[in-house]
């Protein structure tokens, strides 16, 4: 029986997303490798991170959508941090030297005016501790090689995070309802894929009320002023060079990124 | 050689194979030549069979699905009256072969509309509202196995549908109406209405300079169905689809 190895796992992942050189999944060697064990090289992985001068501004949840369960053979979503240095404005150029093999989602992404300490946290407590809502692109990256990733891995992995792009316009949630708000995503300037909220988890705002009973599990909390990224609302998209990605959603506007080399 | 085709005979065939509910192989598999032009003269003679019209539906209005069958436009059927469902009303499953069910944003006409230059701003100009609808698609073709002319000979699929109250448009950007399909209570699939051709009202158009190539148009009154706006669901006896619009409102629907 091998030894999980929490601080060599972590370093293997903190090496290849310095060297964007992909490494073999540690599921292969280690298929005992469960999602506990996944957070606790995450956890391990992010202060490797912070020591070299990043910081945690928010999270962001994966695996919010039923066919994204059913491929990785869950039922419940993931989560991992949203780092300083990955952040991005609306209209930015992202480097695809940035990354190892980069996908693009459009999200919904909240900004909390106030704490959520789980567990019991609930999706009214949740609203009441958004303070607004934007228009906002995830890229996932994955330091797994050709993104063969089972649970443990995608978890190990800060559930495959690689950069987020907001929108600078944040709108109360006074009288929207997130789960139907409609997202148009286009690739220089054609239609690629809709979606509206409720893809997340069926409702964004569960989202973030699971992810603060989550993080209470393990000892953790939302802060204030956090950004929470709530979930893919379409499958993912490979990105190319010279590719202008627009998510355009209602009532929230567009948010743009452009891809270069 | 084409053979020359038989549109009554053939809307005879599509109508029996409903009638006793037994799906049946494509017509273009067994008639060489059979092309759009025959399937519309198919659709033409059942139309003609079908009693009062409601309006009109659009098919195969994504680009993803255009894509995966090998065209570049959409295909358009008719909207028979009798096949309307009203709310609260179950979907009688006996009555079908092999039901599906998507989500739709439905266009209630006001003025008539016609010619072969119509855009999207013609088409919002002379809409009097709009509808969050539910299509029940109900192939004739076992499996929903067909090309592009047995669909439209088989009018687009078109099964039952059941659309909610109308609301004015103006103002609402339809391109990105949230759209949620729901089964048994949970998400089935989303959309934003850009999923129909990129703007609902842009497939309107688009079937508005279809029927001009016929001599047709929209009148009045006129309901059009503006292509679905997620992958189709099988439903069964037992199920509830909802459908969730923004701003449009909700749908459920009972399969008994």
């Amino acid at each position: 029986m091998p030894l999980t190895d929490v601080s060599g796992k972590a370093t293997a992942l903190y090496q290849a997303r310095r060297s964007r050189q992909p490494i073999e999944p540690f599921t292969d060697a280690d298929p005992d490798l469960g999602m506990a064990d996944g957070y606790a090289i995450a956890q391990h992985l992010t202060s490797l991170l912070i020591a070299d001068g990043d910081e945690v501004i928010g999270y962001k949840v994966g695996l919010t959508s039923k066919p994204m369960q059913q491929l990785i053979g869950v039922d419940q979503p993931d989560h991992g941090p949203v780092l300083k240095s990955t952040m991005y404005a609306d209209g930015d150029a992202v480097s695809l030297a940035s990354f190892i093999q980069p996908k693009i989602e459009a999200e919904i992404a909240f900004v909390l005016g106030t704490g959520l300490r789980g567990p019991g946290v609930t999706v009214i407590q949740a609203r009441q501790a958004i303070s607004g809502m934007t228009a906002a692109m995830e890229i996932v990256d994955s330091r797994i090689a050709d993104w063969r990733i089972k649970l443990a891995d995608t978890v190990a992995d800060l559930a495959s995070n690689g950069a987020v792009a907001v929108s600078s316009r944040l709108l109360p949630l006074d009288g929207l309802d997130p789960r139907l708000i409609g997202m148009a995503l286009t690739r220089n300037g054609e239609l690629v894929d809709t979606g509206a909220g409720a893809a997340a988890l069926g409702d964004p705002v569960a989202v973030v009320a699971w992810l603060a009973n989550t993080l209470g599990d393990m000892g953790g909390s939302l802060e204030p002023g956090h950004l929470i990224m709530t979930g893919a609302l379409h499958a993912a998209v490979p990105m190319r060079s010279g590719d202008v990605f627009r998510a355009e959603f209602d009532r929230l506007g567009p948010v743009t990124v452009r891809v270069v080399d | 050689m084409t053979q020359p085709i038989d549109a009554a005979q053939l809307a005879a065939r599509l109508t029996k194979a409903r009638a006793d509910r037994t799906a049946i192989g494509p017509l273009s598999a067994e008639l060489p030549g059979f092309d759009l032009a025959a399937g519309y003269a198919v659709q033409r003679q059942l139309r003609s069979e079908a009693g009062p019209l409601a309006g009109w539906k659009l098919g195969v209005t994504s680009r993803a699905k255009q894509v995966q069958v090998g065209v570049t436009e959409p295909v358009r059927g008719f909207l028979a009256a009798a096949n309307a469902l009203d709310i609260g009303a179950p979907l009688q499953l006996a009555e079908l072969i092999q039901p599906r069910a998507e989500p739709e944003i439905a266009f209630v006409i006001g003025a008539d509309l016609a010619g072969p230059a119509v855009s999207s701003a013609d088409v919002l100009a002379a809409t009097y509202g709009v509808a969050v609808a539910i299509e029940i698609l109900d192939s004739v073709y076992t499996d929903y196995r067909f090309a592009m002319a047995d669909v439209v000979a088989d009018n687009t699929s078109a099964g039952r549908y059941l659309v909610g109250p109308c609301v004015s448009a103006s103002g609402i950007d339809l391109r990105l109406t949230g759209v949620v399909l729901g089964l048994n209570g949970e998400v089935a699939g989303t959309a934003a209405g850009a999923a129909a051709l990129g703007h609902p009202a842009a497939a309107v158009a688009w079937l508005v300079r279809s029927l001009a190539a016929d001599g047709e148009g929209l009148h009045a009154g006129n309901l059009v169905l503006s292509g679905g706006l997620t992958a189709a669901i099988d439903v069964k006896a037992g199920d509830v689809v909802t459908v969730t619009a923004d701003r449009l409102g909700s749908l459920e629907l009972a399969c008994r």
